[in-house]
Order: C-alpha cells, then sequence, then structure tokens
C-alpha cells in the first residue's frame, strides 16, 4: 500500500467535515473519491498533502507518517521526513496555481533544482521528456499567462511529476474543461498509472469517475458512504443514497 | 541672465550633491527595511505584530520634520549622539521604511493562498518560498506604489536643512534672499523636476521589465 489513511478526523470550529475517513491506495491504483459539494472530498485531499492539519488519525505515505496520533497527540513527520513525503507526493490543484512568473519549463525545474538540489542539466533533461509526454514542447519557454486553460492544467501536471511521486493527486481535474479536454485528462491520468503511480482523483463528475477509476470512494457528510471498486459501485451497488446520486 | 544663473550653479550644485545623497541612501536602505517591517506585521506572532503595527502608526502618525528634530536634537539628550548627516538619514530610512513596509504588506496579502499552497506541496519551506515565489510577484505589484513614494522623497529631502545640511533648496533660499531674486529657487525647481522627471521614467522601465508575466 502506498498511501494509507487511518481515522482522519477534522472540523473547523466545531463544525465536523471530516469523521473518521479510512482508506487505503495501493501501487500502480486510480482512486476516485466522489460525492456532492461539502462532501469534504477538497479538505480530505488537503489533510494528505498536508495543507490542512488533522486533528486525529494516522496518514502514511510508503513507509513514512505524515502524521500519526499517539495517546491522543499528534505527531508529526520532522522537516526532513516532511520534505521526503513530499517529494512522492504530487499535486495538481484546481486552479493549478502555476507561478505566474516563470515559464512552462521553469516552473517544472523550480522544486527539483532548489529544493531537491537536483543538478539543473538533470532537471531540464527530465523536464523535457515531461512536457513530450504531455504535448507541451512548444510551449517550454511560454509563461502560464500566454497559455489556454487545458494547457495550463497540462503544465501543472508536469511540474507536479517533475520529481517521480509515487502518488499523484488531483482536485476537480475536469472542473474547466470542455468534454474533449475530459477525455484528454483521462488518457493523461491512464498513462500515469501504466507507469505504475498510484493516483487520487476527486471529483464529482461520475462519467470522469467511471472512465477513470479502479476503486470508488463515495463521501457525504464528511464519511466514506460507500467505498468498491468500480463495477460494484456502477452496477451493483445496494446504497440507495448512491443510486440517487448516479442517477442524477 | 544667462551668467546669472551659471554663477548660481556651484552652489547649486553643491547642495544638489546633498540632496541626491540623502535621497539615495534612503531609497537604498528604506526598502529592504520595509520588507522587513512588512513581514514583521504580518508575523503570526500577535505580540510581535502589534509592535510592527504600533511603529507604522508612530512613523506615518507624526511629521517626518519632527521625527528628524527627535533624533538630531532629542537622542544627544539621552546620550545617543549622530552626526548631522546620520540623523537625517536615520529619521527618512525610519519614516520611510514604515510607508515602504505598508506598500510590501499589502503587496503580500495580494498574492493568491495558491501560491503559497503551490511552493509548500513541492518541498520548499518558507524562506526559500517566499524569496523565489511571493517576493518577485509582490515587487511586480508595489512598483507603482512605490513609484509615488520616491517622488515625495525626491522633496521630502529639502527637509534635512533641518539639522543644519545644505540641500538643493536652502542653496537656492540662501541665494533667493541675498539677492532678492526669485530666480534661484526657480532654478531648484528646475532640478527637482529634472529628478523627479529620471525616477518616473526609471521606475516606468523597471515596471516594463515585469510585463513579460501577468
Amino acid at each position: 500500500m502506498v498511501l494509507e489513511v487511518k481515522n482522519i478526523k477534522k472540523s473547523f470550529q466545531g463544525n465536523i467535515v471530516l469523521s473518521d475517513i479510512s482508506f487505503g491506495l495501493d501501487s500502480g491504483e486510480v482512486m476516485a473519491v466522489v460525492g456532492p459539494s461539502g462532501a469534504g472530498k477538497t479538505t480530505l485531499l488537503r489533510c494528505i498533502n498536508a495543507l490542512e492539519t488533522s486533528d486525529g488519525g494516522s496518514i502514511k505515505v510508503d513507509d513514512k507518517y505524515l502524521y500519526r496520533e499517539e495517546k491522543g497527540k499528534m505527531i508529526y513527520a520532522d522537516k526532513k521526513e516532511m520534505k521526503d513525503i513530499r517529494k512522492k507526493l504530487g499535486m495538481v490543484f484546481q486552479n493549478f496555481n502555476l507561478f505566474p512568473h516563470k515559464t512552462v519549463l521553469e516552473n517544472i525545474i523550480e522544486s527539483p533544482v532548489n529544493v531537491y538540489g537536483v543538478s539543473k542539466e538533470e532537471a531540464i533533461a527530465e523536464a523535457g521528456k515531461l512536457l513530450q509526454m504531455l504535448e507541451l514542447t512548444e510551449k517550454a519557454e511560454a509563461y502560464p499567462h500566454q497559455m489556454s486553460g487545458g494547457q495550463r492544467q497540462r503544465a501543472a501536471i508536469a511540474r507536479a511529476c517533475a520529481l517521480r511521486p509515487s502518488i499523484m493527486c488531483f482536485d476537480e481535474p475536469t472542473s474547466a474543461l470542455d468534454p474533449e479536454l475530459t477525455e484528454g485528462i483521462a488518457a493523461i491520468i491512464e498513462k500515469l498509472a501504466g507507469q505504475g503511480m498510484s493516483i487520487l482523483v476527486i471529483t464529482h463528475d461520475m462519467g470522469f469517475a467511471k472512465r477513470i477509476a479502479d476503486r470508488i470512494i463515495f463521501m457525504e457528510g464528511g464519511q466514506i458512504v460507500h467505498s468498491g471498486t468500480k463495477d460494484e459501485f456502477f452496477e451493483g451497488s445496494d446504497n440507495e443514497r448512491v443510486k440517487r446520486f448516479i442517477q442524477s | 541672465m544667462l551668467s546669472y544663473i551659471l554663477n548660481l550653479l556651484p552652489s547649486m550644485l553643491e547642495g544638489l550633491k546633498m540632496t541626491i545623497s540623502v535621497f539615495i541612501l534612503t531609497l537604498a536602505l528604506s526598502l529592504p527595511f520595509g520588507i522587513l517591517i512588512a513581514l514583521g506585521r504580518l508575523s503570526g506572532n500577535k505580540l510581535i505584530s502589534s509592535i510592527f503595527q504600533l511603529y507604522i502608526w508612530v512613523m506615518r502618525g507624526t511629521p517626518l520634520m519632527l521625527q528628524l528634530v527627535f533624533i538630531f536634537f532629542g537622542l544627544p539628550v539621552v546620550g545617543i549622539t549622530f552626526d548631522r548627516f546620520d540623523s537625517a538619514l536615520l529619521a527618512f530610512v525610519l519614516n520611510y521604511g514604515a510607508y515602504m513596509g505598508e506598500i510590501f504588506r499589502a503587496g503580500i496579502q495580494s498574492i493568491e493562498k495558491g501560491q503559497y499552497e503551490a511552493a509548500k506541496v513541492l518541498g520548499f519551506g518558507p524562506t526559500k518560498a517566499f524569496i523565489r515565489i511571493i517576493l518577485p510577484q509582490v515587487i511586480k505589484r508595489v512598483i507603482p506604489p512605490i513609484t509615488n513614494e520616491v517622488i515625495s522623497l525626491v522633496k521630502d529631502t529639502s527637509l534635512v536643512y533641518i539639522v543644519g545640511l545644505g540641500e538643493l533648496l536652502r542653496a537656492g533660499k540662501i541665494a533667493s534672499n541675498r539677492d532678492a531674486s526669485l530666480v534661484p529657487l526657480a532654478v531648484a525647481a528646475g532640478f527637482y523636476l529634472i529628478l523627479t522627471a529620471l525616477m518616473t521614467e526609471g521606475f516606468k522601465r523597471y515596471e516594463k521589465k515585469y510585463a513579460y508575466f501577468e
């Protein structure tokens, strides 16, 4: 298991957003987390990326704890462990958050070169491969504002891939895309999974989840209401709430 | 007339030299100082943040002329003495640092949260994220308001006469009184206009240099 989430809890000012979330992600697996708005999907993803702290539970990436609970106290990874974990954990934000003052190539090599000490030549060579895979080679020297939404998203994926993470997280990757681009991103996710990357996708697009996922988790009200393989989910689910959501 | 102006020039240029020294040193020191003030003001530590808030309030809430007087005439009372030029420079940097600080603060706060988060998930620590990711974007956004401050600074340098430094306007005034003529003041005005024009043009170019991204 590359990612193990156990009993994660989170509340904001007494408002429970996540209550007792547990699941695991296997190597090379594509998992979609679906559910209505406000279900806590994005908060879950932010907890996994340590953009939010968690009130309880543990998260393990490969064999390193991002945090764990011991005797009611949260113990976080120290700086060095955190840096190692971040390297294994890629994140593509819903609005991409590319660095506007850097070209696509600079966006991709920024972290490898300046945080992880990869040589510039090596980082550029690696970036070249990613740009080719994502059909962005001719945009290497472009700035984010000079590109379309779809291109920006692919640049963000390239940047997140630069350190060859073992897990890639996507937050609502289809929210701003037309159907054609949605198919494109599905193909990219397939390709990444084919290379052995594990993928965690937050989406409320059921068609997209069906297209890409091996396993689906349905969340509502901060809880996992249902989880199972894609087939179980779309055909065999006897959960009323899930049925209604799929049909809507 | 022309020969009269030529006669004025040596003393005026001497004053101009002082004006430019105060101006350049204040600018060079108050910008980095302003960044520090902004960071202090935005500190998560409530005590630090309120100390800087108090500082900004005092520095922006009292006249620069009064601050000059305090530093040059007041501090010696408690045993701290600076020479004229250092007093003037200190007052200017302390004062302008507060204004620059507020400009940088607004600039830093205008950067989207997502930029910090992107840096974070890419492994950046806070310092590196600030220097490499946030600050370049802040600089682009603060150039126009800083240009305003710089133009104010050109003219505020005339205040250093308070501590007995001979700057451009004072040279003009002395000649004006001596010769009962407004021409020296007009010459001083001409120099100020040239300085502000140079600064406006310089910052415009700097702004263009940052136009490559949005």
